[in-house]
């Protein structure tokens, strides 16, 4: 049988299959990409930046810079090494501090202080940076990124737990532009 | 005989299933033009080789390979050391994909020389853009799959790059590690990108090339003044191969089964001679003592990021890739037409040098990175003995500023040292005693401002030195004004 229009039985029947698949296929696609992006959209949940403690506060001596660990508040049991992060602390005058991401503004390689002539040092690209975190030089476009602290019962905390790059800046992380804000002073 | 009349039987007892002998019969005879039976016509051929070794050869990795962050590492030291041979499997993988990269760009390079884009064969071309960047989608994965500290760091630069994308740049971050961090969750994804995403994708679009290879013809050698048109193209290319064709198999095809083998035996030799990449340090972020860098065919893209100017760097960044895909997929349909000869093609042969020549010189940069600091050169590297000879005890301590204050990092002083700033040895013919001073102390041009960390006395000292390096014969810079002010 086919119609003066042209639309056979079997053609309509087999259209009417392909709508068919389209539309689970369209109801599978919603659990799928709520699978893929959940990266994205665990953002809500908490412990992606949580107040972690980088230690005793006699670890960081009035004046210096020092080298600090913790370990990533959201992780899994196969991250290995990877869930320590490395950042640096300053102590500025004993009851100031700085916390710096390890992470260069530049391409997020790791700076190295140098005591000696009081700068953060890139192998990368050779961005520098002045003990404060502010630019000194290079190719980053803006200072250090800098974790919220806090003193609590002598020890130091920072919220953190989320890598830093140049376009989070907005949100949590601050510049090193040697103002601070987010101080709270509890101990 | 009767073994031979059993054969028979057997195949075609199959060919009567299958249906292929025919198939595969037209195919191997077709007929090619015979100049493309040529050594110029191998590449293509050469890449597919290579792109199966590495399946091949994967697949043998991934017997043995983890892809946890806790575990990679240990698992490619295991490799290299404890299993048999598998430093040779590791080799041979790492090899082959430097051999693929290269081959693919060669053979893209020839095709463009040839005028092979050129119709009706555009879509071949825009096929083959993309399996250019699948290789290099490859490399890059599998870079990361060599779970080391350059891999850690390099992840860092790629989620730092994407970070800078208006809007979605923290979501694609997410995206590609996988969480907040690089961590387990980033290698599992890199592990399946690597080994199903882009091997996949590679499969399908390899065999809509070779089809269309196959389906198109070989592209003709070309000829100055044949000019390609639309309209009479395909029946000029039928008439070629007519009249001038040769068999595909076995006139053609002997020349790519041995410059294929010439390929493998070449991996092979160079995974015995030279061994298998890496892996480097442990991907611990924790150990912060590591100059981070990628494997050669990113170096001039790391070499691009150090010379762009701040202010420009992300929309270079972000639009310049997107431009240069964009040419390369534009290319057959703005030249779809025309000379094929390069001899009548100056600037495709020009493109062509200039990208061959900035990619090298870029690469030779990264491999050097002039731009960063020699993290070490402060303690390690001494000042010449002949600048310090006949001084006075003050640039004495000038010369001992100049390396406690880590200057040395970024100013070579004899060829040891660092290449960010200036060369130090002659500074005192080009800066006055005022100059110095002020350039200590305040920096600029890309330099520090050191007056914050510089006592006066250090300054002092340190200037004093910097005016002692200029050429015996030369004197140094002065300010010609002064000794008038003064007066």
């Amino acid at each position: 049988m086919t119609r003066p229009d042209g639309v056979t039985r079997r053609g309509f029947l087999m259209k009417i299959g392909l709508l068919f698949n389209g539309a689970v296929g369209m109801a599978l696609a919603v659990p799928v990409l709520r699978y893929v992006l959940s990266p994205v959209s665990r953002q809500q949940k908490s412990g992606y930046d949580s107040w972690l403690s980088l230690g005793a506060l006699d670890q960081f001596p009035a004046g210096q810079t020092r080298l600090a660990k913790y370990r990533n508040p959201v992780m899994n049991s196969w991250d290995g090494e990877t869930a320590d992060i490395a950042c640096w602390v300053r102590n500025v005058d004993g009851e100031k501090f700085q916390v710096f991401a390890i992470n260069c503004a530049h391409l997020g390689c790791p700076v190295r202080w140098f005591a000696q002539s009081n700068l953060f040092m890139c192998p990368c690209h050779g961005g520098a940076y002045y003990q404060d975190g502010s630019r000194a030089s290079g190719p980053p476009e803006r200072g250090l990124f800098e974790y919220p602290y806090k003193v609590e019962s002598g020890r130091l905390l920072i919220q953190a737990g989320e890598l830093p790059t140049p376009g989070r800046a907005a949100s949590g992380l601050r510049g090193g532009s040697g103002c601070v804000q987010f101080v709270q002073f509890n101990g | 005989m009767r073994a031979v009349r059993a054969i028979q039987r057997l195949s075609e007892w199959f060919d009567q299933r299958l249906q292929l002998g025919r198939s595969i019969r037209e195919v191997m005879e077709h007929p090619v033009p015979r100049q493309t039976a040529s050594w110029w016509y191998v590449f293509g051929s050469a890449a597919l080789t290579v792109f199966l070794f590495q399946i091949v050869t994967g697949i043998l990795l991934a017997l043995v390979y983890v892809p946890s962050a806790g575990e990679a590492w240990n698992s490619l030291q295991t490799l290299n050391h404890e299993i048999a041979l598998g430093w040779f499997i590791r080799a041979l993988h790492g090899w082959g994909s430097n051999f693929m990269l290269a081959i693919v760009l060669i053979h893209m390079v020839q095709v463009f020389f040839f005028g092979a884009y050129k119709f009706p064969r555009e879509l071949t071309w825009i096929v083959g853009v993309f399996l250019l960047l699948m290789t290099l989608g490859m490399a890059f994965t599998g870079q990361v799959l060599r779970f080391d500290q350059d891999a850690y760091w390099g992840l860092g630069i790629g989620a730092s790059i994407s970070s800078r994308v208006p809007m979605l740049g923290p979501a694609l971050v997410k995206l590609l590690l996988g969480g907040p961090i690089i961590a387990g969750a980033t290698l599992s994804r890199f592990f399946a990108l690597h080994v199903f995403v882009i091997p996949g994708l590679l499969l399908a679009f390899v065999g809509l090339h070779v089809l269309m290879v196959l389906k198109l013809g070989v592209n003709e050698w070309p000829m100055p003044g044949r000019i390609v048109r639309r309209a009479t193209y395909v029946r000029e290319y039928h008439e070629l191969t007519a009249t001038d064709g040769v068999p595909f198999v076995p006139n053609a095809i002997w020349k790519d089964i041995v410059f294929s083998g010439f390929i493998l035996l070449s991996i092979a030799v160079c995974a015995v001679l030279l061994g298998p990449f890496g892996p480097g340090g442990q991907p611990d972020p924790t150990i912060i003592q590591t100059a981070p860098r990628p494997d050669a065919f990113f170096l001039w893209i790391y070499a691009v990021l150090s010379f762009l100017p701040p202010a420009a760097e992300t929309p270079i960044l972000l639009i310049g890739p997107v431009i240069g895909i964009l040419v390369l997929l534009a290319l057959p349909f703005v030249a779809g037409e025309g000379e094929k000869s390069w001899k009548r093609r100056p600037i495709a042969v020009l493109v062509i040098l200039l990208a061959a020549v900035a990619l090298g010189t870029l690469t030779h940069l990264g491999e050097h990175t002039p731009w960063s600091p020699v993290m070490d050169a402060w303690s390690s590297q001494p000042i010449p003995a002949e600048y310090l000879k006949g001084r006075t005890p003050l640039e004495h301590q000038g010369a001992l500023v100049f390396q406690a204050k880590q200057c040395h990092n970024c100013h070579s002083l004899g060829g040891d040292g660092g290449k960010r700033g200036p060369s130090l040895d002659q500074v005192a013919l080009r800066l006055t005693p005022d100059q110095l001073i002020r350039q200590v102390i305040q920096g600029g041009g890309n330099m520090p401002a050191y007056g914050k960390n510089l006592s006066p006395a250090e300054t002092v000292a340190l200037v004093k030195f910097l005016e002692t390096l200029h050429p015996s014969g030369l004197a140094p810079a002065r300010d010609a004004s002064r000794s008038v002010a003064l007066r």
